[in-house]
């Protein structure tokens, strides 16, 4: 069962390593993480999607609750979060079926962000459902590069505060 | 005050009332070097070797509950300290280690002896700092020992560039520190401090399991309170012992795979099993699943990552040994309760009389096991520190001495470090001067940093290195006759090489050998007499095993060797033990 947690981590030199290494040695492979400076620029947030189940991952939790630069740790509920990722898709596109892919984009609200001979990029942003249905959508037409920012989220604003 | 960064981390040590240093110079260490040579405390001890440096300092802060210090050069210097550092970590010891660093505008560039510590360190120790500033320095080195020693104590690594040891600030210690991210949880929960006392009260198989989270916490007091007040048999682990004195009648050993059978017994049968500070490692539990299968559990643990890691608790409690031991006291007299334990303790006596620990010890042998016991019976009046290396020499020694002192006992636990005892000995002997310092050795793993006998010598530090000297690597030799055939792969030394006395002598020591029980007693009377360090050489047989054994993985109460039979007590019909006491 994929985890997304939320880590609010000090903002110094080191941390990301620290996190990322407390994961590898304790056995659990990281599907994404992304990092970024909050509202307190002394702080960053780290979201954080790993596949484990619930014994071991309380363990890997409690872990990184002890590592000295680490705030918060939150295993965020699905239910109660948003989460947003962003991706980057370079698709092949000759000439004559950049229509049909400017379409595919307009439907998932997404963005032609550069335009070469060959090909076009595509911004989009959502929840991994949707842009695994849009890269699905996409690779009929050969996606030539793919970059994704991994999962970002937050718990909804009723829990907390 | 104006001064040089390294002339501040030297004040700080003694803001931090740091008394010793152990230390080995070297280009980049040289300022830290040179502003030790002004000052009179700390001292400083030149080791030979620097993880003997972090071992000693480890040996001090067992004996003492605090954090000194240990300052090496970068690169190899600092690379040699892995070893101890990671044997400090396992077994929660507060240390904290300098690493010199070349300077910072060439970090990153594999600069001549540059090493990343604090990447390398970052499995391996509580915290770690790399310096960038000389201004930082004073408040690292306060978040540094702080760190160190509070909470579940742990090494902490600060790696110091030479331009900022060299770098002049205005020096000012800070009074506080300002750790958002790290608050240890002191108190124990009320709710479950109450529950605790309540299965205390009504539970007729109790066991106390103890660790060394005792002994970090200087709870033996409350914990020797609780054993008695509801007359509480209880088990130390290798790490816990001397958190209860051993000639105690609650006392019933060691548990695990060289526990005594009765000390095992005692698990498999308790009804409620009391851990507190310990972790519920494999070689006390053996197969998970079968330990202690029929006990509720209360896990007291400062640290919430050990508490379910193993084994899931019935009553969990996040906080220090000390405080929440003496609220379950208290909580237990408000409830007027009686101790129930007469009938249990009638089994475990008539366990410990059938199943006693025992070795034969045939005529003009010089066995290990009755060296350890001679040592045991010779420092019975006085005040005595025992520490030890690892092999069959670190098992007989637990299962042999009897440790009365908390604080007294120093072996390595979790990592189970070859090399670990004598430089232990001697941050032992540091920390406690007017206490005989005894090395309980193999002839193995002294080789492994018997170059500190200068260190000894030259300092004056009076440790006693007592060898039983069987002339393989006991315990690899022990496994391999079990498990592999007998096929003795690379564990077969030799009794002769070194000669341990002309080694002794080389390094201006006393030597002595030992060759019978005969003339065991006057030869360790002699060394615990002598002004210096001292080996003696006891040759005991190789073929000599420790037992009972469990074998690795096995459940804890099917033993090999020891006195026949199984967990067999008429006692354990008495009607009171038959009642259900858990719903
Ligand atoms: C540094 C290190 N290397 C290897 C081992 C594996 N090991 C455990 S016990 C042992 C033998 C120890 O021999 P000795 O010191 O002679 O003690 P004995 O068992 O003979 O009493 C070995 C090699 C270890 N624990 N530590
Ligand atoms: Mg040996």
């Amino acid at each position: 069962m994929p985890h997304t947690l939320s880590v609010l981590v000090e903002n110094k030199p080191g941390v990301l390593m620290r996190v990322a290494s407390l994961f590898a040695r304790r056995g659990f492979n990281i599907d994404s993480l992304a990092v970024g400076v909050t509202e307190d620029p002394t702080l960053s947030r780290m979201t954080i999607v790993v596949a484990a189940e619930d014994t071991p991952l309380e363990q890997v939790t409690k872990q990184l609750h002890k590592l000295i630069n680490v705030i918060k740790v939150q295993d965020l509920d699905p239910k109660e979060m948003t989460d947003r990722e962003l991706v980057l898709f370079k698709v092949n596109a000759p000439p004559e079926r950049r229509h049909e892919i400017i379409e595919i984009a307009n439907v998932f609200r997404a963005k032609i962000v550069d335009v070469g001979k060959q090909s076009l990029t595509i911004e989009a942003t959502g929840t991994g459902d949707k842009l695994l249905a849009m890269e699905d959508l996409l690779r009929a037409y050969g996606i030539k590069e793919l970059a994704r920012t991994g999962k970002i989220a937050l718990a909804r604003g009723s829990k907390d505060a | 005050m104006r001064m040089s960064g390294a002339q501040a981390l030297v004040k700080s040590l003694q803001n931090e009332g740091v008394e010793v240093v152990f230390g080995y110079p070297g280009g980049v260490a040289l300022p830290i070097f040179d502003a030790l040579f002004e000052v009179e405390s700390p001292r400083t001890i030149l080791v030979r070797h620097e993880q003997a440096a972090v071992h000693a300092a480890d040996g001090y802060a067992r004996v003492t509950g605090k954090p000194c210090a240990v300052i090496v050069t970068s690169g190899p210097g600092a690379t040699n300290t892995i070893t101890g550092i990671a044997n400090a970590f396992m077994d929660s010891i507060p240390l904290v280690v300098f690493t010199a660093q070349v300077a910072t505008h060439v970090i990153g560039t594999d600069a001549f002896q540059e090493s990343d510590m604090t990447g390398i360190t970052i499995p391996i120790t509580k915290h770690n700092y790399l310096v960038k500033r000389t201004e930082d320095l004073p408040e690292v080195i306060k978040e540094a020992y702080h760190i160190a020693s509070t909470g579940r104590p742990g090494p902490v690594l600060i790696d110091v560039p030479v331009d900022v040891s060299k770098g002049e600030i205005d020096y000012v210690y800070p009074e506080n520190v300002n750790l958002p991210g790290y608050k240890p949880t002191f108190k124990g929960h009320t709710k479950q401090i109450k529950q605790a006392a309540a299965l205390i009260a009504k539970a007729r198989k109790p066991l106390l399991y103890a660790g060394g989270g005792v002994l970090a916490s200087g709870a033996w007091k409350e914990l020797k309170e609780l054993a008695e007040l509801m007359q509480l048999p209880i088990v130390t682990t290798l790490m816990g012992k001397g958190a209860f004195p051993e000639d105690h009648h609650l006392y019933i050993g060691m548990p695990g795979m060289h526990g005594a059978k009765y000390t095992n017994y005692s698990i498999t049968e308790t009804d409620l099993l009391i851990a507190v500070g310990v972790r519920f490692d494999d070689r006390v539990t053996g197969k998970l699943a079968t330990f202690a299968s029929k006990s509720k559990v209360i896990h007291i643990d400062i640290d919430p990552a050990e508490i379910g890691k193993n084994k899931a608790p019935d009553v969990p409690i996040v906080g220090d040994a000390a405080h929440v031991l003496s609220a379950i006291v208290s909580e237990l007299r408000k409830m007027s309760a009686e101790p129930r334990t007469d009938a249990w303790m009638r089994v475990i006596d008539d366990w410990r009389a059938r199943y006693p620990l025992h070795y034969h010890n045939p005529d003009g042998v010089l066995m290990p096991q009755y060296v350890v016991e001679r040592i045991r019976e010779l420092t019975k009046d006085r005040p005595t520190v025992i520490t030890t290396e690892v092999g069959q020499n670190q098992m007989w020694s637990c299962q042999y001495t009897h440790i009365r002192e908390p604080r007294t006992w120093v072996s390595s636990g979790g990592l189970g470090t070859m090399g670990f005892g004598l430089p232990a000995a001697m941050g032992a002997q540091l920390g406690r001067p007017e206490h005989l310092v005894i090395d309980i050795a193999g002839d193995g793993s002294i080789q492994m940093n018997i170059q500190e006998l200068a260190t000894a010598k030259i300092n004056h530090i009076p440790v006693k290195i007592v060898i039983l000297n069987n002339g393989v690597l006991g315990m690899v030799h022990q496994w391999q006759e079990l498990f592999y055939g007998g096929r003795f792969a690379s564990s077969i030394l030799d009794q002769d090489v070194p000669d341990f006395v002309k080694l002794a002598e080389a390094y201006g020591c006393l030597g002595l050998r030992v060759r019978t029980p005969e003339e065991l007693d006057a030869a360790l009377l002699q060394a615990f007499e002598y002004d210096g360090p001292v080996i003696v050489d006891c040759r005991v047989p190789a073929t000599e095993n420790v037992y009972p054994m469990v074998a690795p993985g096995g459940s804890i109460d099917e033993m090999l060797g020891g006195i026949p039979g199984g967990p067999v007590s008429e006692m354990l019909d008495d009607d009171s033990l038959l009642e259900e006491v858990w719903e």
